[in-house]
């Protein structure tokens, strides 16, 4: 996962009702995503306050992902609806303040899906490894 | 008094600039003055004043006081002062070099901050007699003449130059380092200025504004008056007069959890915050009235309670213009003063 | 125009109609009004005042003053009334206990601009057939009043009043091709790099004074959450980068949907950040992705972020 050598780091937002059972479900069966995406288990998509994703960058996230049920399968019937919204608008203004869209991304990941879950992490890796440290929203105070 | 033609100003500033770091009113990009790092090219502003105050050289909006690492129950304390390299302001009006004397009072007493002191020490006041004062201007109030500002130096615009007289052995010790480039005068031109100077301050509207109704021993007339209430109706409870004043000085101390350690630091706090003084018990002041309250009366009160009847305001006027509801210290003391003849 | 609100406020008051008025005082200078809750004839007879220079906008304050008891008549422009309205929609204000003059407005002036044509020193102005000459210790000047027009109302977005108990001069209309987006639409066309030095060279300005979030009539919560110590925000030191594009981007994140557009925090900007650039990102997006929709408008309508369709685009 390194791209002129630079390991970036990932904070993936998982809903514990799809994408948090499709990492395990990755895992039975033995698909692979790169160890530097870290994982927080929320009870639902919208459950990410737009601060969460902010404060991932501010504590050294390259990227952040928030994986959540498909459209029409939230267990709390419409969370992930409002999710949709939120963060089409939370990243297109981040854009507009020159903040790199590609680091940030929405994927609905079912349960039953651990080789899209894999196959996200994998390319979402790739891209914020190429794009490199996180440098227009980094807070200088928690680098090392 | 040394004077310095027009066209070696900028000779003198990059003789200065050359030593230690020159710092003066430059204006940004929203046509506002504001005190930047001077370097070739720079273009002194001719503007009154900035729209920040000079206090942010000596007290700084945040800085880091100490940092600790912790490793197991073992806490190392770590001291993250530095000596302070050698700089001067050029271009500080009367007001704010007024104002260092309050900060001075509250910081250089006993327990001196050493912060304080140590950017105090390396810093050279090169003051600038006031050209065009603005209808918010009213330090005469407060005796302070902006025809004659204190500082290390102070700088007078005559017609065809600048003249500079040294007030303190740092003043005298900058003017002999780059004494090649003054040649000697008198204070004929000076004295006019003044006089020019002293004929439109008289003209202002807040010329006749005095200090009547409020000082020191006042506490108890003043704080249960009811124009508190109908003063500070209309305030947001917003930090802008505390932020842009030259003599607010209260600060909070917090610690920042940087993953790795820790760091202590301090930032300015306004009296106008909901959350200042808090303490475990809770807050002392909770409402915007005696938020409000206790900011004028620190400034009217207080502080020449406890600083032989000194005021801690300088009349520079940025409350004035920076309010968002424009209500200010000046609508207070006419207030409070209007209030007591009835 | 003063003259008409003083006169209607004193019957409304005499007649028990209302019992306090909400307007502005007179201040130190022409230009320099506080608002203020008159009770009485005689406070209205003598501080009462409106003019060009009367730029706040009074809906936050009835948050509070509608729930004092008796009822309280308030002088809104056109763009307060939505401000106004988006306040009854979230019931953060009785409705029941104000009474509403709409008031016309041709444009508020900015006194700063006047400044910024290097006028000091002023001691009056008069407002005379589009024009104000501005009386100065230095001499007289004459400025066209459009030149010293804030910049929020150059680009007004309606002279309508969305509501009203009764109104006071002409009712105008809703400017369908105001330019209000354009400089968000030029911020688009530039680079993310060029976008990002514009922002940082705003946002660096920022002295943190809470100024913006404040006065803003969509900002009512009785804690924000910029002022919990416990949340870990520094909230009043302007200590990174980081830290000024967190309250701001979240500050409008959390007005999105419900900010009209009214222009304050921008109006009181001790250090001229121009926030409204912000909020108008999400309002031109909201526009775009679901639909047009203007904040105060219509109380009965869902606001974007409330609702969702099945069929709205990705992220």
């Amino acid at each position: 996962m390194q791209v002129n050598g630079y390991t970036p780091k990932i904070v993936a937002f998982c809903c514990n009702w799809c994408s948090y059972a499709g990492a395990d479900g990755a895992g039975s069966a033995r698909l692979s995503y790169p160890e530097n995406v870290k994982i927080i288990r929320v009870p639902c998509s919208c459950r990410v306050n737009p601060m969460f994703i902010l404060r991932a960058f501010q504590r050294g996230a390259d990227g952040v992902i928030i994986a959540g049920c498909h459209p029409g399968d939230c267990h709390y019937t419409s969370g992930n609806y409002f999710t949709r919204r939120r963060m089409a608008l939370l990243f297109s203004m981040l854009d507009y303040l020159g903040i790199e869209r590609e680091r940030t991304r929405v994927e609905w990941i079912s349960a039953a899906e651990g080789a899209k879950f894999s196959k996200t992490m994998n390319e979402f890796c790739d891209t914020v490894a190429a794009l490199g440290e996180n440098k227009r929203l980094e807070d200088l105070r928690c680098k090392q | 008094m040394k004077k310095l033609s027009l066209a070696k100003l900028y000779d003198f500033f990059a003789a200065v600039a050359k030593d230690e770091a020159l710092y003066c009113p430059v204006n940004n990009e929203t046509g506002k003055a504001e005190y930047k790092r001077w370097s070739e090219g720079v273009e002194l502003s001719q503007q009154l004043n900035t729209l920040r105050s000079a206090k942010d050289f000596f007290f700084p909006q945040t800085e880091n006081l100490m940092a600790f690492k912790m490793e197991g129950k073992k806490i190392d304390v770590i001291d993250t002062r530095e000596e302070c390299e050698d700089f001067v302001i050029f271009g500080v009006r009367a007001c704010d070099a007024a104002s260092f004397d309050i900060l001075d009072r509250v910081y250089l007493t006993d327990p001196v901050d050493s912060y304080y002191k140590n950017r105090r020490e390396h810093g050279t006041v090169i003051t600038r007699a006031c050209g065009k004062p603005a209808e918010t201007c009213f330090c005469g109030t407060f005796g302070i003449d902006a025809a004659d500002p204190k500082g290390d130096i102070t700088v007078w615009d005559v017609e065809d130059g600048y003249v500079f007289r040294a007030n303190t052995e740092k003043g005298e010790a900058l003017m002999a380092k780059h004494a090649a480039l003054f040649e000697e005068t008198d204070d004929k031109a000076v004295k006019a200025e003044q006089e020019k100077l002293r004929a439109i301050m008289a003209k202002l509207p807040l010329a006749g504004l005095t200090t009547e109704g409020v000082g020191e021993g006042l506490t108890k007339e003043l704080f249960d008056r009811p124009e508190w209430a109908s003063l500070s109706e209309a305030c947001l409870g917003c930090g802008t007069c505390t932020f842009v004043c030259p003599t607010c000085q209260c600060y909070d101390i917090r610690d920042f959890d940087t993953g790795h350690g820790i760091q202590r630091f301090r930032c300015w706090d306004s009296c106008m915050y909901s959350d200042f003084t808090k303490m475990a018990h809770g807050n002392s002041r909770n409402s915007q009235l005696e938020r409000f309250r206790q900011r004028f009366m620190h400034k009217l009160v207080y502080f020449p309670d406890n600083n032989n009847g000194i005021f801690g305001c300088v009349g520079c006027g940025r409350c004035l213009s920076r309010c968002p509801i424009s209500m200010n210290i000046v609508k207070v003391m006419k207030a409070l003063a209007k209030g007591g003849n009835k | 125009m003063q003259a008409m609100m003083e006169k209607r406020a004193l019957e409304l008051l005499e007649n028990g109609t209302v019992d306090r008025v909400l307007g502005w005082s007179a201040g130190e200078f022409p230009y320099d009004m506080t608002p203020a809750v008159f009770e009485t004839a005689e406070e209205l007879k003598n501080n009462f005042v409106y003019n060009d220079f009367c730029g706040a906008n009074l809906s936050k304050y009835l948050v509070k003053e509608s729930r004092k008891g008796g009822k309280i008549l308030v002088f809104l422009k056109p763009c307060d009334t939505y401000s106004f309205n988006q306040l009854i929609a979230e019931h953060r204000v009785l409705r029941e206990n104000v009474y509403v003059i709409g008031i016309e407005c041709y444009g508020k002036a900015d006194v700063d601009k006047l400044k910024a044509m290097g006028i000091e020193g002023i001691t009056g102005i008069r407002t005379e057939n589009g024009e104000y000459t501005v009386m100065t210790v230095y001499g007289d000047k004459t400025v066209k009043a459009y030149e010293a027009m804030a910049d929020r109302c150059l680009s007004c977005k309606s002279k309508k009043h969305v509501v009203y108990d009764e109104l006071i001069g002409e009712e105008g209309e809703v400017i369908e091709d105001c330019d209000r987006f354009d400089m968000v639409k030029k911020l688009e066309a530039m680079t993310p790099d060029e976008r990002f030095a514009f922002w940082r060279n705003e946002l660096s300005r920022c002295i943190r004074c809470n100024a913006c979030r404040n006065v803003c009539p969509a900002c009512t919560c009785e804690q924000c959450v910029f002022d919990n110590p416990n949340s870990g925000i520094s909230q009043k030191a302007a200590v990174t980068s980081f830290e000024e594009n967190m309250f701001h981007i979240i500050r409008a994140f959390h007005v999105a949907g419900r900010c009209t557009d009214c222009g304050e925090c921008s109006r009181v900007c001790p250090q001229n950040i121009p926030l409204h650039l912000l909020n108008r990102k999400f309002i031109k997006d909201m526009n775009e992705f679901y639909g047009d929709y203007q904040a105060g408008e219509d109380p009965e309508k869902k606001p974007p972020l409330g609702t969702y369709t099945l069929g709205d685009r990705e992220a």
